[in-house]
């Protein structure tokens, strides 16, 4: 196991810069999550971590040693990709002791690690199989046991879920936890799909543009986002954000009432609500409320997802699982005092909470 | 008022799966005239080889009084042996020497981004434009300064690596996914393990494509074997049996028992690789 220290990483590509010098360290033993949307810099990042791409700038330090200008094989990382990249010609067995290909273990001691990995990843009765007869999960739960049996100070996992259905996908995520939990191995982890960051994350790294925007723990960024971009990343349904304008005592919004005053605030502002923190219903104690038509409800057993149109701007509220408002009609959904978000609607950085 | 519909029985669906189509009629018996024109020769080679010196110029395919002793003539004769072995031999080396260098260029043409690729693509690609009849001088002068002329490496050494094979394999090469090579690098193996371990089973039926249109070409290629080998010892089948029509007069039957010795291994690999020769046909795009 190693910490994982990225000091100024840059990435270019001739004139084009997809990695801007990011600054991060990955303390020994962590589970840290890149995300962020497609072409962000997150995988990128990741495959200079194992070497699979040059690093134009900065220093990649994997545990005391800068690992610059060191090949893949030497940084004793391993990886799992996307596609599980496990060998067609090859059995389960094969593919799982491909990863002590070149270690001078003994046929005997490399046996017995291709069986601990399979027992734990529930391989056993699968090991003479080729990977066309097995199924989406199989495949991935193969090539991390290839990555397993190395012992390697860290895993690298670049979004190892994204060809699995919803079902597998949320059953694999408590897999990988699991696995964390067991081995403790330090493991680095990209997806562009936030329930898995949220879910499995101690900490999580959001990118854009080549550049870290946040790093916290999944309830630091669902809490405290640092601007818009992360707060509606992070969270599902994304969080709703209302225009409104800030007049140095109150703040005045299209369809609803904001109490409470606004001191430090004036002009254009973005107000954000998760739609978690936006029920239908009349607020009892003060707080938030806002009214308009519902133009479409999603049910979804436990909730309702009741859309809302307040003058034109869509808002997104809840509703409990039984309760499906009408579309077409006029409701009005509260949040608590405390539930707002307030963003400088210019810079889009975060002002606080209100 | 609804109106319903029976669904249809089985046997109903099944005789409109039957039912004959004009133009398929067509094509079956357009297939089945192209069939008899390329068997035809095929049978009438046989039926010569067992057919007497005298019996060669009847025309009816099965002979009236067959007989082997043509081909026990020429088994016995040693020189045919000779040249079948060396055939074998000749298509052999070639074959295996084009699996391994055609897929090693082929492999770093597609999978390594180095400064001028492109241009080295397209040097190999623009030899495939230069017809063999105008290769063969230099190959030739290249032979006689070499001192290769009548040896094993003179009959091989122009087909050893092809810009055809290079360009088959670079094609194949490029639909192996580059995560496949990225994790057996985070592996630990090396650039050659790699490509013999992980890329190489990947494209197997384009190797057996390769393979086998390279075995077929040199089993049957005659115009540099006969340029560059002067004894008899080293002559390929097909040079030894248009010897046959030089020395004796032109024996027929002779030449026709030798050409159906010779075409048996063609046969056999057909047979055998029949699955892989289509696959490759039609994975290559190309004519056989």
């Amino acid at each position: 196991m190693a910490s994982i220290e990225l000091e100024g990483l840059v990435k270019r590509y001739g004139l084009t810069t997809a990695v801007h010098g990011i600054d991060l360290t990955i303390k020994d033993g962590e589970f840290v999550v890149f995300v962020g949307p497609s072409g962000c810099g997150k995988s990128t990042t990741l495959r200079m971590i194992a070497g699979l791409e040059d690093i134009s700038g900065g220093v990649l330090r994997i545990g005391d040693d800068v690992v610059n200008q060191r090949e893949p094989k030497q940084r004793n990382i391993a990886m799992v990709f996307q596609n599980y990249a496990i060998y067609p010609h090859m059995t389960v067995g094969q593919n799982i002791g491909f990863g002590l290909y070149t270690s001078k273990l003994s046929k005997a001691e490399k046996r017995t690690r291709i069986l601990e990995a399979a027992e734990v990843l529930g391989l056993e009765d699968l090991l003479e199989r080729r990977p066309a007869a097995l199924s989406g999960g199989q495949r991935q739960r193969v090539a991390i046991g290839r990555a397993m049996v190395r012992d390697p100070v860290a895993f690298l996992f670049d979004e190892p879920l994204s060809n699995l259905d919803a079902q597998l996908r949320s059953a694999m995520r408590i897999e990988i936890k699991r696995l964390h939990q067991r081995l403790g191995t330090t493991i680095v982890y990209v997806t562009h799909d936030q329930i898995e960051a949220m879910t499995m994350a101690d900490r999580i790294v959001v990118m854009r543009d080549g550049r870290i925007l946040q790093v916290g723990s999944p309830t630091e960024l669902y809490e405290n986002p640092v601007d818009i971009f992360t707060a509606r990343f992070i969270g599902s349904p994304s969080m709703n954000l209302i225009d409104a304008s800030a007049t140095g005592e109150r703040i005045s919004i299209a369809g609803g009432t904001i109490p409470g005053s606004a001191k430090d605030l004036s002009g254009a502002i973005k107000v954000g609500v998760r739609p978690h923190d936006l029920t239908i219903g009349e607020a009892e104690k003060g707080g938030f409320s806002v009214s308009g038509a519902v133009s479409a409800v999603e049910p979804l057993g436990s909730e309702t997802l009741v859309h809302l149109d307040i003058e034109g701007a869509p808002v997104i509220a809840t509703a409990p699982g039984r309760v499906v408002p009408q579309v077409g009609s006029t409701v009005t959904a509260h949040a608590e005092p405390g539930a707002l978000y307030i963003f400088d609607a210019i810079s889009e950085k975060a002002l606080g909470r209100l | 008022m609804t109106t319903l519909t029976a669904p249809r029985s089985s046997v109903e669906l099944a005789a409109n799966r039957k039912s004959i189509h004009p133009g398929r009629v067509m094509v079956w018996t357009l297939l089945f005239i192209g069939g008899v024109i390329m068997v035809t020769p095929l049978l009438f080679m046989f039926s010569t080889s067992l057919k007497s010196a005298g019996q060669v110029y009847d025309l009816r395919l099965i002979p009236a009084a067959p007989t082997l002793d043509n081909y026990v003539k020429v088994l016995s004769d040693g020189r045919f042996m000779r040249w079948f072995f060396n055939s074998t031999f000749v298509a052999l080396c070639v074959t295996l020497s084009n699996v391994f260098f055609d897929s090693l260029v082929g492999y770093t043409l597609a999978k390594f981004d180095f400064r001028g690729r492109y241009l080295v693509f397209i040097a190999i690609l623009s030899t495939l434009m230069i017809p063999t009849e105008m290769l063969v001088i230099p190959w030739y002068l290249m032979s006689a300064q070499f001192g290769w002329i009548d040896t094993y490496w003179g009959i091989m050494f122009p087909g050893m690596m092809t810009a055809f094979g290079t360009f088959l394999m670079k094609q194949f090469f490029e639909s192996v996914p580059d995560d496949f090579l990225e994790a057996a690098r985070v592996d630990g193996l090396n650039e050659f393990t790699i490509w013999w371990r992980i890329a190489m089973p990947m494209v197997v039926p384009a190797i057996s494509a390769l393979a086998i249109f390279t075995f077929l070409g040199n089993w049957t290629a005659f115009f540099w074997p006969l340029i560059v080998t002067n004894s008899r010892e080293l002559y390929t089948l097909p040079v030894g049996l248009s010897s046959f029509a030089v020395e004796q007069s032109i024996q027929w039957e002779m030449i026709m028992t030798g050409a159906a010795l010779a075409t048996i291994p063609t046969l056999l690999v057909f047979l055998v690789l029949q699955r892989f020769i289509v696959r490759g046909v039609m994975l290559a795009g190309l004519k056989g």
